[in-house]
């Protein structure tokens, strides 16, 4: 039930805090989703939306880095 | 697609596997908390992919599953009435009542709707301002600031044919019933990463202190839940007990403010009742008395139902506390199966023994 699915933002309605949305793609769909609690997102952005809100803007730095820990593991097996 | 495909990796999850069998000397006992990460563990095989000395204990993280009978009666007696238009999200149409579930109120004519978000039973009150609607506020921390974004909205555009029926519960209290328990078994957790999106995980370290276990919240996909568990045995096996983040992609240490702001405006913490496990205190959400108008208890001035004993033959109490595997149940995939479930656990698609039928029984 805590599903949360990625998807990248498209473009910006700006409004009051409460009506902030946002155009965002998943794959192949794309919906309207609300970014009231993601003052921070940009278009270009990647979300991770749960029923309808965007709860977090996705650090790329943060995910690089994990990925990049698990190249060097793979690394350190062969 | 970015943020999934790079997660599933084949290769990664292959050296991630060796890493934890090379560091792992001992037998020990992890909890995901989640559902959503039971879920992944069992249709990737992750169970299969870890050392036989690690035992992988399914925590009770599915608000479907918690959800106590009398609040599900409740749901039904209000779902009836005819002047309501009643919303739900999809999992909780089959979860069964005492006596009925929502699926048969509906059937039997009920206007009984499936969102896919609050914001959607707002809408529709907008739209049948003849008609009472009813939104069935269910889940944890992660859904608990839209199911407050949509009462907030309704107090704001003066709507006043919406309410919601509040069964909000907060994932920290039950994760220490569970440590506190005479029966606990836990001796480190995998958090549940969207639930700490949203409130951080500040709170989890004076858990992990007290009780002296590892937490380290952990994300959903198969190199996520790999990496969670080798953070989590590294400490096992170095006797170290602190909160770690290997979700920090979406993870902040402090949460996510806006949404903990909109919490706190709407909601109160309050006793919670949880399905199979009991009252826990201080476990759950329910509307502060400047939005009381939005309560649909309040409403339609019912209270919950005194309810005589669950189903004698389900353990799915232990099963949610990890005490108890879902193959350990003697109506497990015989009398009990996702078309006809005994207990909630077998209901959503979440819940530990409805993913133990789906990806270990069917097979």
């Amino acid at each position: 039930m805590c599903l949360a699915v990625p998807g990248r933002v498209l473009s910006l309605t700006e409004g009051d805090f409460m009506n902030r949305k946002g155009e965002v793609q998943f794959g192949g769909i794309v919906k309207e989703v609300n970014l009231a609690f993601t003052p921070e997102a940009k278009v270009g952005d990647y979300v991770m939306v749960h029923v309808g809100f965007a709860i977090s803007v996705l650090a790329e730095k943060e995910a690089k880095e994990i990925l990049e820990t698990l190249e060097e593991i793979g690394a350190l097996e062969e | 697609m970015k943020y999934l495909d790079e997660f599933r990796d084949p290769q990664k999850v292959k050296s991630l596997a060796a890493s934890l069998q090379a560091i792992t000397t001992r037998a020990w006992t992890i909890m995901e908390v989640c559902g959503g990460q039971t879920h992944s563990i069992l249709r990737y095989g992750i169970d299969h992919l870890i050392p036989e000395k690690i035992t992988l204990l399914h925590g009770p993280g599915c608000p479907v599953c918690v959800t106590p009978v009398e609040m599900v009666d409740l749901a039904v007696e209000i779902a009836k009435r005819p002047d309501v238009l009643f919303c739900s999200f999809g999992d909780m149409l089959r979860v069964p009542g005492s006596k009925e579930d929502l699926l048969g109120v509906k059937a039997a004519g009920a206007d009984v709707r499936v969102v896919y978000s609050p914001l959607d039973a707002l809408r529709l009150a907008e739209e049948h301002i003849e008609r009472e609607v009813v939104f069935f506020a269910v889940g944890f921390e992660t859904t608990a600031p839209a199911n407050a974004m949509a009462v907030y909205q309704a107090a704001q555009k003066g709507i006043t044919n919406f309410s919601i029926l509040c069964s909000q519960v907060l994932v920290p209290p039950a994760m220490e019933a569970i440590l506190s328990s005479g029966l606990n078994r836990v001796q480190g957790f995998l958090a549940a990463g969207h639930v700490c999106t949203v409130m951080g995980y500040r709170q989890y370290e004076p858990l992990a202190a007290k009780y002296q276990v590892p937490i380290v919240v952990t994300g959903f996909e198969p190199l996520d839940l790999l990496q969670g568990l080798l953070m989590c045995v590294r400490q096992l096996e170095a006797g170290r007990f602190v909160v770690q983040n290997q979700y920090s992609r979406s993870v902040r240490r402090e949460g996510n403010r806006r949404a903990m702001e909109i919490i706190g405006e709407v909601f109160e913490i309050t006793p919670r009742n949880w399905r199979g496990i009991g009252e826990i205190p201080e476990s759950g959400l329910g509307l502060k008395d400047k939005y009381e108008s939005f309560d649909a208890r309040k409403k339609f001035h019912v209270n919950m139902p005194e309810v005589s004993g669950a189903n004698s033959s389900c353990i799915s109490g232990l099963v949610l506390q990890g005490v108890k595997k879902p193959f350990q149940c003697a109506a497990f995939g015989k009398t009990c199966t996702p078309e006809k479930p005994l207990g909630a656990t077998m209901v959503s698609s979440e819940g530990a023994c409805a993913a133990y039928y789906r990806y270990r029984l069917e097979k």
